[in-house]
């Protein structure tokens, strides 16, 4: 289906423009160009406030609102400064080593998925076997499953191991204050989808490639490190984009499994507390929110058209 | 002072990059064991060798499955039976549904979160496919699609504190940093409220951070799929007297229901276990929590683990439909193929 979301791609410039010509007619008057820019506005502002606010001196933002900025023009870098590495107001620390906590937890946790999630995606789809298709649905399924529903159980599994009566059947692997429960969380939950959007892509590869390999007797292992991982890149690329930008931006799996301890909480964690603890000191609060916003930003606008690509495989139908 | 606080950079450098070193390791690690897999699995021949293929290119999703998110949903189910503490919980029987059911406080956050589930996605959809239809005429329409797809790269908690920060109250007789509270007294009404503690006007201003987030999407994907209307559709209706916005209401509408109803779930869902959110602004405070942030609470704070199973179980239940349908959708798609 990935496939055909790029096809569609490709074909929609001759076939969208005689489509909707007629109704862009309906649509088009100068309201409708006021009413886009408006929302376009509406939808942008609050960014821009947050941004604005976090350079402003504390005075100005305790005494003014950030729009005055048009004339009174007054700007600072010393709240970043202070959020960084100070704390802010009394806090111990900055906010580096929850960035660094982010960057520790987001690279495996999207590097190790992808991996696990291509392999599935090639056995189901080319190394077909009974009950490859029920397999499928079985993993289809699951991604709507809420997060909710593993929490706890899970939470215990890594704490407690499993016994049934007082027979340990497996150890309790005392891993709390680690990376190793929010990674292996996080590769569970982004499983489905994960396995979902790659199988979609790689089942539409050729497959005469597959059987001029195997005739030459390359084996599956080889076939999908040669033929495989290199055509499906845009795929990859699609689905590496989303995984990072959702650990990266998680919070309940964080505080579930990192909670409390700040040597791996990440950023959104930190920055959750922070709203409490900097309460009206808005020029500390939104230069950590901007510090949290600007390396998804980055990745988003840098990378958008795969971005973009991996959404449409998942949800346009028909 | 200046030397404490230079002592105290570096050792943040030195445990920062023992960190990165760790994740490094782990990764080439972890890459390293799956090369030496595929070669080791490589050279077997004969009877096993095709059970040993499947089984290590799908055993290791299928095994993490089964953990995180099977066997843990059944266990869910188990627990929301039993009482408060874990350890040695009594059976209740469906006591903690009743609970659920029958206390004011959680039909409340029973209610809450049904009145989430129909107002955001709805709107965020509706607001999504206009922009996707008058958009497409406008000069500058990559910029704007851009901007109004940004939200989308915002975490729920960076875009929780960016409204936090419009919905900000002061007394009127202050200055004012609230957008929204400067807007209001400009239009004239002079002492706006405290926007997040009015009942039940907050439950709304929450929503429209999931609305300002879900937008971005919904716009993208209908846009594509307006695109992806045959011609010749459009075409025959025209030819039949369709015009403007007929055409549009009675042919491209229906033409893109599937991709509708995709987005309309999808959104949904990602309402339903919307947590961020309710836990930045208002921590489930003034009447605005909702199912997924009380669960959280009942379990983690409050440890009555029985209770929280039996929301998670009804957040569950919610999206069962769902599920249902997204299946039976794909079936039919494969079924055509």
């Amino acid at each position: 289906m990935s496939a055909d979301a790029i096809q569609v791609k490709a074909q929609s410039p001759t076939r969208g423009v005689a489509a909707t010509k007629d109704i862009r007619k309906a649509f088009s008057s100068p309201w409708a160009s006021i009413f886009i820019i408006a929302l376009t506005v509406l939808w942008t502002l609050p960014t821009v406030g947050l941004f604005v606010t976090s350079l402003r001196p504390a005075k100005d933002v305790a005494n003014s609102g950030w729009w005055t900025i048009v004339t009174h023009p007054h700007f600072t870098l010393s709240n970043y400064h202070e959020v960084l590495f100070n704390g802010g107001s009394g806090q111990s620390g900055g906010l580096l080593p929850y960035v660094v906590n982010s960057l520790a937890i987001t690279i495996p946790a999207t590097l190790i998925t992808l991996a696990i999630a291509c392999m599935a995606a090639y056995g189901l789809a080319w190394v077909r076997f009974k009950g490859s298709d029920v397999v499928f649905f079985a993993v289809f399924a699951l991604q709507v499953v809420p997060l909710q529903m593993s929490l706890i159980p899970l939470l215990r599994f890594y704490n407690l191991g499993v016994h049934i009566g007082s027979v340990p059947i497996f150890p309790a692997l005392h891993l709390g204050g680690t990376y190793y429960p929010v990674w292996v969380s996080h590769t569970m939950f982004g499983l489905p989808l994960a396995v979902f959007l790659m199988h979609n892509f790689i089942s539409q590869l050729p497959g005469d490639m597959m059987e001029a390999a195997r005739v030459d007797g390359a084996n599956h292992f080889r076939i999908f490190r040669q033929i495989v991982l290199p055509l499906s890149t845009p795929a990859i690329a699609a689905f590496a984009i989303f995984q990072f930008l959702w650990v990266w931006n998680d919070l309940l799996v964080a505080l579930t499994f990192a909670g409390g301890t700040p040597k791996v909480l990440p950023l959104t964690g930190r920055l959750e507390q922070l709203v409490g603890q900097y309460g009206a000191n808005w020029q500390l609060l939104t230069a950590g929110a901007f510090i949290a916003l600007i390396i998804p930003l980055i990745v988003f606008f840098a990378l958008q058209r795969y971005f973009v690509r991996g959404l449409l495989a998942g949800s346009v139908k028909g | 002072m200046a030397a404490s606080h230079a002592l105290i950079t570096a050792s943040t450098l030195s445990t920062s990059a023992g960190k990165i070193g760790q994740v490094v390791a782990v990764v080439a690690v972890f890459f390293a064991v799956v090369l030496l897999v595929f070669f080791a699995a490589g050279r077997a021949t004969g009877r096993f060798q095709r059970p040993l293929t499947i089984a290590i290119f799908v055993g290791p999703a299928l095994v993490l499955l089964l953990v995180g998110l099977v066997i843990p949903s059944f266990r869910t189910f188990y627990l929301s039976l039993h009482g408060a503490n874990s350890a040695h919980a009594p059976y209740v029987g469906f006591k903690n549904f009743g609970w659920a059911f029958t206390d004011p406080s959680t039909q409340s956050v029973l209610l809450n979160t049904l009145l989430w589930l129909v107002v955001a996605p709805l709107l965020s959809t509706g607001i999504g496919l206009t922009i996707a239809i008058v958009v497409d005429r406008m000069k500058r329409q990559a910029l704007v699609k851009s901007l109004i797809f940004m939200p989308m790269a915002v975490s729920f908690v960076g875009a929780s504190i960016i409204w936090k920060f419009v919905y900000d109250y002061r007394d009127s007789s202050q200055p004012q940093d609230g957008l929204l509270s400067q807007v209001v007294i400009a239009l004239g009404w002079k002492h706006p409220p405290n926007w997040l503690l009015s009942h039940p006007l907050n439950n709304f201003l929450l929503m429209v951070i999931m609305i300002w987030i879900e937008t971005g999407f919904a716009m993208v994907v209908l846009s594509a799929a307006i695109k992806a209307v045959p011609d010749e559709i459009i075409e025959a209706a025209k030819v039949d007297g369709a015009k403007g916005f007929r055409l549009f209401a009675s042919i491209q509408i229906p033409s893109i229901r599937a991709t509708l109803v995709v987005v309309l779930t999808t959104v949904m869902i990602a309402t339903l276990k919307i947590f961020d959110i309710v836990r930045t602004t208002t921590g489930g405070n003034f009447g605005t929590d909702v199912a997924s942030n009380d669960m959280y609470s009942k379990s983690f704070v409050e440890n009555d683990v029985g209770k929280g199973s039996a929301l998670a179980l009804i957040i569950f239940l919610g999206v069962l439909p769902l599920i249902a349908y997204n299946v039976m959708q794909l079936r039919k798609e494969r079924a055509n193929r």
